[in-house]
């Protein structure tokens, strides 16, 4: 594998592969701080997102590497009215490997076709973004000690949320893994990404209801963008506030993710409960990074 | 039933379905070729109750994927000195390329006009096409 477009481009023993060697860097980092001496990452964000950018460059850094790029649109040649394709050979030229964020839905996977470099979808529109599924495949894996036989709350934007869609195909691969979607009826889970992933699961509008059946509870932002009129948006946006008289019936060893930033959805009395994994799941993504980069890099 | 002069060297598409015959005309340009070309709609079939009939009085070459993905029903029947000398059928193809367009308006297809219009068939049983980049459903007219 040369590129990382779509989550379901990794077989399930890659993604094991991957875990491990980002267990191994956070372990042992020394062993891991010049392994990517004299190579560059170009991140060309055609649209910002300082969060996954920064988790890249930081990776990058840490493995010994250097790091070229853009974090907008308007500061690239795209203003200029140049093609992805024209912006992707050009920096083919001068680059490693690139990790590419983009409005437009297929663009990374257009890229890929365009290069000999590897490509990694930072995120396309509404569409994929690989990277925050592996950095949630990998918090997970840490805080349970497995992937199997689990019972996953996911809370709040199941309709647009495009993570919650790649995390259920992500772990509808793993044997016993039950879900529980919370949410307004209006922002309810698709039909198609049930039936496609052929997944155990329950539906509430109450997120005390089987809270304390959960193993891991995921939370989302409601996203204002996704709206078309303001009031449905304030409506909906604190339907769901987790705060610590919600969490009293919940396991000890719940593990509550969110794929940040949050905006109310988790109140800030929770953010010292051990149970919030929300901030180590930053750390987590910035490992996983490293591991992807190594691998796609061809680097043991 | 209308007699149409039956063709000596050339090819017959049959078992169109009913009024499907204008679709796979323009689709193919018929229009553009010298030979002639009759299209009968609504023949009476024992199979399918009515179906089209296209006819071509020339050996051309036809693009089984436009076919398949119109109507993969179809049968083609090759005809040399007013015989048939070869009929086969066509099927759902695996992947169809600037036949359909992809309609999303945050696909990368709809900036970046010089790439090819790529569907893939992820559904055998519903004929579901899915666009190679956004993965949107083909919208058929
Ligand atoms: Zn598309």
């Amino acid at each position: 594998m040369r590129n990382l477009i779509d989550i379901k481009d990794l077989s399930v023993t890659e993604i094991e592969e991957l875990i491990k060697v980002a267990e191994d860097i956070m372990q042992n980092p020394d062993k891991y701080s010049e392994k990517c001496k004299h190579k560059k990452l170009a991140t060309l964000f055609f649209e910002p997102s300082t969060r996954t950018r920064l988790s890249f460059e930081a990776a990058m850094m840490e493995l010994g590497g250097n790091v070229i790029g853009f974090s907008s649109a308007d500061s690239s040649s795209t203003s200029k009215g140049e093609s992805v394709s024209d912006t992707i050979r050009t920096v083919g030229c001068y680059s490693d490997i690139i990790a590419m964020r983009h409005p437009k839905e297929g663009a990374p996977l257009v890229a890929s076709t365009k290069t000999t470099v590897p490509i990694i979808n930072a995120g396309d529109g509404g569409h994929n973004h690989p990277t925050q599924t592996l950095t949630d495949l990998l918090t997970i894996y840490c805080e349970k000690k497995r992937l199997n036989n689990l019972t996953i709350g996911l809370c709040g934007d199941l309709k647009f949320g495009r993570t919650v869609h790649s995390l259920i195909t992500a772990m509808s691969r793993y044997e016993n893994i039950k879900f529980v979607f919370i949410s307004p009826e209006e922002l309810k889970i698709p039909t198609y990404v049930k039936v496609n992933s052929n997944i155990d699961y329950i539906e509430t509008k109450d997120i005390e209801e089987y809270i304390d059946k959960l193993d891991i509870l995921y939370m989302t932002r409601v996203q204002k963008e996704r709206f078309f009129n303001e009031e449905d948006y304030l409506r909906l946006k604190d339907y769901y506030i987790l705060d610590k008289e919600k969490l009293e019936k919940a396991k000890k060893d719940l593990c509550i993710m969110h794929p940040l930033p949050r905006v109310n959805e988790i109140s800030t009395e929770v953010d010292d409960d051990p149970r919030a994994c929300y901030f180590k799941q930053v750390a987590y993504g910035k490992y996983i990074r490293m591991a992807l980069l190594l691998k796609l890099l061809d680097i043991k | 039933m209308i007699n149409i002069d039956s063709i000596e060297n050339g090819i017959v598409i049959d078992h169109i379905q009913a009024k499907k015959s204008l679709e796979i005309y323009e689709a193919l340009n018929l229009g553009e070729l010298d030979c002639p070309v009759a299209m009968i709609t609504n023949a009476r079939s024992k199979k399918m109750g009515k179906k089209d009939i296209i006819k071509i009085a020339q050996n051309i070459d036809l693009d089984l994927n436009i076919l398949g993905y119109i109507d993969p029903n179809i049968t083609i029947n090759i005809i040399k000195n007013d015989k048939r000398v070869d009929k086969y059928h066509v099927e759902l193809p695996k992947e169809i390329v600037n036949i359909a367009e992809c309609k999303n308006p945050r696909c990368i297809t709809s900036i970046e006009h010089e790439l090819d219009q790529v569907f893939i068939l992820t559904d055998k049983e519903n004929k579901t096409y899915r666009c190679k980049y956004c993965e949107a459903k083909v919208v058929k007219n």
